[in-house]
């Protein structure tokens, strides 16, 4: 905690005044902060329950259990197991993210018992139907944008910075996110998308954040509002569990034909 | 009363051409808020049922709105390197167009193979550069037979490429369809510009919406001026005053201007048909001020000073010109009935003018002719003998006349059960507009521009995989593409699963089929689903819930007739062949279009039928007699039967806007008959004469103006058949042909039956007394 706020004291202080640090720099910075903030927890564990809502408001659910892995010196690896609902019950999703190159990505298919490899290209496309594309859930490495620091502002009285960032992947979906991060915690609170044309696509709002091993704050609920299609997906959380001892066995190609 | 005013007038006129001129422009100002409006949509109210079908499947999937980009080559056709470059490039700079979602061509088509055991899902193009003449041929090949792609994205001869680009419009500020139209148009520009042998034409949603407001500026910038044309030529051939021109001038756009005015205030939209009431304001005010002017002048001719003209005209017509324009705001108002909304306006504002054009012809108009220099000039001498010949030829042969007459109407009136309804959006816009030319290419070239949509819903949640509905739904879609050559194309998710059930078999051509198993069809799905790029997903073919999907059919551009009859053996074969929850109605914009008159009509006849009663009431009122209000139903009725009769043998077709013309009518043409009955009727009471005489004197003092102000109203409405816009251009035609009709009927089939029902003495109008038309006899 003492770290984070010298930090923050510091990036304050470059805010102000420092004519060496450039916008770029101190957007920069305070990614790799968010992300120094969000890392070191081993591996957690947790259960989803994702509410997807049309124009209408009519309603579709679908859960699914997320496991993730921390990777040193590399992205992170992450199982998505689908379980309702029940035609797809059992579909696995096995992420390899890395720092710069495309994610690796697998589908094992219970039906058919065979694991297929996905385009690698193609992370920009929602994820099972909802208004979440998989780069928005994947693992948010900072080497995949570049940033510039762009302004301050206020989320639910919560002071943020609002720093700008652009992706390096040419097939991601979006010119730019503005993210809104929180000045005390580094944490996000909100994520404005721009489509590739400039204009804002969705809002992600995060909220109900909670302390878990006295040191990861996570959300609770995070909800994504498509302006453009007019449509929403809620995601929440439950069931946390951290440092579950997941092997890097458990997230291999051969363990997704493992039965779950 | 009416004389006191007029006095009260006559001594006060520039008080009165103020306090006009400031009410005017107070009301003008109004014209500020005009708005046009840029959607098919306005011309369906919200309770149209295939509207809000449409809706309903425009919440659970997407709009439909697009801008499709046709590019063809003066040779070469799509495939070859330097032209899939162009579409490339084209693709690209298509999604910087405002407001787009997603944008689909041949080159970033998700195209699927199996590579080893894997799904490879892909740009079909990515370096066309590197294609070799082997290369292009296989290409060619698997475009021009693939499903999803030919006849939708590349034509099946393989020489023109689309590049579909959704646009979802915000709505949240004015002229967004104009803003995607002019942002379309440049990248058009630069793209024909930097590629030589490169063509490309626009069709779509947004093209098609942003045709109307464009159709409204022409009729606006191109027939109002036509009109004022006809104004002064008519106006001043008849008058030969140069102040009386004027002063009719102004009047008639003082009333446009109230009239555009007060709906700016109340935010009517400005659409093509309510584009058409300046024109239609014009032509009824010009026969207000024809009606006053000639008779002012002919009481100057017999030497009245210019203030007496004035009073004298006005005694004489304040009554007739308060009745026939409440007559004509009743027709109008019968529009109020209309089943789309853009006709309701263009009947208000229509009232609007004409009550307008009625306060400004005895307040502003006498006033302005008192202060103006106008001097009384000969008349027209040869005019009144023509009307005195035709006098002369109908009593001599008023049995043909009648026979004729009568002949006619049964004749002509038996072919209007024989005219076909026809909506085909399309045809709306006259070659002049690109919009049509276009879209006429992109027609013939790749794919149909009328669809069908369907929403076939599951049996439940997750259901769209279950082999059942999977089984129908390809049915279905064999079904239509079985209609050939109408159907061009079919959008379905069966077509993708087989594909992709064969990929996941290592491209083996016999599993080009639907997966048997539920689940297996669902994870398939997820497969390729996941393998979807940004802007390529499916939630344009399965809702959220994967309860249902969508069915698109694009069709050539068939009639209505054809339309109907085929989107109902659609509806019969779902019935008789798929599961009972499977059952959907088609919509689409062509749908709604090919329903619309239909129902309109219906609406319209009642609208016809209580204009008829009002009308007759008006009649009866003024010519204080029942039986000749009842006689009054015969020239009233004919023209518009004698008219329809005579589109259907001439046009074959009536749509929307002639459809409401019928209503619209009678509010018009009683102009005539009320000023012919009165005359005679004058006569038989109390001069006393014989019907042969009675009809002879009714022609002669009324036969001119009736011929000038008929005259006036024909041109008036021919002018508005000058219109690019189909609706309008019919609409003005169909009612000229009407009033023309009217005008000869009240000149032979009005007095033959006269004479005819009071020879046999079934008819008496000797008895009353009072004359509210008042008008006096010309040679007195």
């Amino acid at each position: 905690m003492k770290a984070q706020i010298w930090v923050l004291g510091l990036a304050l202080a470059l805010i102000a005044g420092s004519a060496q640090a450039t916008r770029e720099e101190e957007g920069r910075r305070i990614a790799l902060e968010m992300d120094r903030v969000e890392s070191g927890y081993g591996d957690y564990r947790a259960s989803v329950e994702m509410t997807l809502r049309d124009r209408k408001g009519r309603e579709s659910r679908r859960y699914m259990r997320f496991l993730t892995k921390e990777t040193h010196g590399d992205g992170d690896k992450s199982i998505v197991v689908f379980k309702q609902p029940r035609d797809i019950k059992g579909v696995t999703a096995l992420t390899y993210s890395h720092k710069t190159d495309p994610d690796d990505q697998w589908l094992y298919l219970p039906k058919l018992r065979r694991v297929k490899r996905i385009s690698s290209a193609n992370q920009s496309g929602p994820f099972v139907g909802s208004e979440f594309a998989y780069e928005d859930i994947g693992s948010q490495e900072p080497e995949k944008y570049t940033y510039r620091y762009l302004d301050q502002g206020v989320h639910e009285d919560n002071p943020c910075h609002l720093i700008e960032r652009f992706p390096v992947n040419p097939d991601s979906g979006y010119s730019k996110q503005v993210v809104w991060v929180e000045v005390e915690r580094m944490i996000p609170w909100r994520i404005d998308y721009y489509d590739r044309k400039g204009e804002l696509l969705k809002t992600l709002k995060n909220s109900g954040y909670q302390l878990y091993q006295q040191r990861f704050w996570r959300p609770d609920r995070k909800e994504m509002v498509n302006y453009q299609a007019g449509k929403s997906t809620l995601i929440e959380y439950s069931d946390y569990a951290f440092s579950t001892n997941l092997s890097d066995q458990d997230l291999s190609v051969s363990a997704l034909k493992r039965s779950r | 009363m009416i004389e006191s005013y007029a006095k009260w007038l006559v001594a006060h006129p520039v008080r009165m051409i103020l306090v006009s001129i400031l009410a005017v422009l107070i009301l003008a100002g109004g014209t500020a808020r005009l708005a046009m409006d840029q959607d098919y949509r306005v011309f369906f109210s919200e309770e149209f049922p295939p509207l809000e079908a449409l809706d309903n499947l425009h919440d659970t999937y997407n709009k439909n709105d697009n801008v499709l980009m046709v590019l063809a080559w003066d040779e070469g056709g799509v495939f070859t390197s330097h032209h899939l470059r162009q579409v490339m490039e084209a693709t690209r700079e298509a999604w910087k167009i405002p407001f787009s979602t997603r944008v689909e061509s041949i080159t970033n088509h998700q195209y699927t193979y199996a590579s080893g055991d894997d799904l490879v899902v892909d740009d079909m193009v990515r370096a066309p550069d590197e294609l070799d003449p082997a290369a292009l041929v296989e290409l060619r090949r698997r475009a021009t037979s693939d499903p999803l792609l030919a006849g939708r994205l590349v034509g099946r001869d393989g020489q023109v490429a689309g590049i579909n680009v959704l646009i979802e419009l915000p709505g949240s500020s004015d002229d967004e369809a104009g803003t995607v139209m002019a942002h379309t148009r440049e990248l058009v520009s630069s793209l024909e510009a930097q590629y030589s042998g490169l063509k490309v034409y626009l069709t779509g949603i947004i093209p098609m919406n942003h045709a109307f407001p464009e159709a409204t500026m022409a009729d606006m910038s191109s027939l109002v001026p036509l009109m004022y044309l006809v104004i002064v030529v008519l106006i001043g051939g008849f008058l030969r005053s140069f102040w009386g021109t004027v002063g009719a001038l102004f009047m008639i756009t003082f009333s446009v201007l109230v009239a555009l005015g007060l709906s700016g205030y109340l935010g009517m939209p400005i659409t093509p048909p309510s584009a058409s009431t300046p024109t239609m304001i014009m032509t009824l005010a010009l026969a207000d001020s024809v009606h006053f002017l000639t008779y002012m002048f002919r009481q100057m001719r017999l030497g009245a000073d210019r203030r007496n003209a004035v009073i004298e005209s006005l005694k004489a017509n304040f009554q007739p010109m308060l009745l026939t324009s409440l007559a004509a705001a009743i027709g109008f108002l019968t529009m109020n009935l209309s089943e789309s909304p853009p006709f309701r306006d263009l009947g208000n504002i229509t009232v609007f003018g004409v009550m307008a054009a009625f306060l400004l012809s005895v307040g502003f108009l006498p006033a302005l002719m008192c202060v103006a220099p106008v001097r009384g000039r000969v008349g027209h001498a040869w005019l009144d003998r023509a009307v005195d010949r035709i006098a002369d030829t109908v009593v001599t042969h008023r049995n043909a006349f009648f026979i004729g007459g009568a002949g006619a109407v049964i004749v002509l009136g038996s072919f209007i059960p024989s005219i076909q309804l026809n909506d085909e959006w399309l045809e709306y816009f006259d070659e002049s507009f690109t919009f049509r030319t276009d879209t006429e290419f992109a027609a013939k070239h790749l794919t149909g521009i009328y669809t069908i949509e369907y929403s076939l819903p599951a049996k439940d949640s997750g259901g769209i995989t279950d082999p059942e509905y999977l089984q129908h739904l390809a049915a279905f879609a064999q079904w239509w593409r079985s209609q050939q050559p109408k159907v061009r194309h079919v959008s379905v998710l069966s077509d993708m699963l087989k594909r992709i059930n064969m990929n996941l078999h290592g491209d083996r051509a016999d599993y080009y089929r639907l997966p048997d198993d539920p689940q297996l069809a669902a994870q398939y799905l997820m497969v390729y689903e996941m393998s979807l790029p940004f802007g390529h997903d499916l939630s344009t073919l399965i809702d959220i819930d994967k309860s249902a999907t969508r069915l698109v059919v694009s069709l050539d551009t068939v009639s209505t007739v054809e339309l109907k009859r085929i989107e109902k053996e659609a509806a019969e074969w779902l019935v008789e062949n798929a599961p009972l929850y499977m059952f959907s109605q088609g919509t689409s914009p062509t749908v709604m279009f090919a329903h619309i008159s239909q129902r309109n009509i219906r609406q319209m006849l009642s609208a016809t039928t209580i204009a008829l009663v009002a009308v007759s009431i008006v009649l009866i009122y003024a010519l204080r007699s029942i039986k000749l209000g009842a006689v009054s139903l015969v020239p009233n009725l004919a023209p518009a039967i004698l008219g329809f009769g005579a589109w259907s043998l001439l046009v074959g077709e009536v749509g929307l806007a002639t459809s409401i013309v019928a209503a619209m009518t009678i509010g018009i043409v009683i102009d005539d008959t009320v000023h012919f009955l009165s005359k005679y009727r004058r006569a038989r009471t109390i001069l006393g004469k014989d019907p042969e005489s009675a009809v002879r004197y009714a022609f002669s003092t009324v036969g001119t103006a009736m011929l000038v102000t008929t005259t006036v109203l024909v041109a008036g409405f021919l002018v508005l058949s000058q219109s690019t816009f189909e609706m309008n251009a019919g609409m003005g035609l169909l009612t000229a042909l009407i009033l023309a009709i009217a005008l000869v009927a009240d000149f032979t089939l009005l007095p033959a039956l006269l004479m005819w029902l009071e020879n046999r003495q079934t008819l008496s109008i000797t008895e009353g007394r009072y004359d509210p038309f008042n008008l006096e006899d010309k040679k007195t």
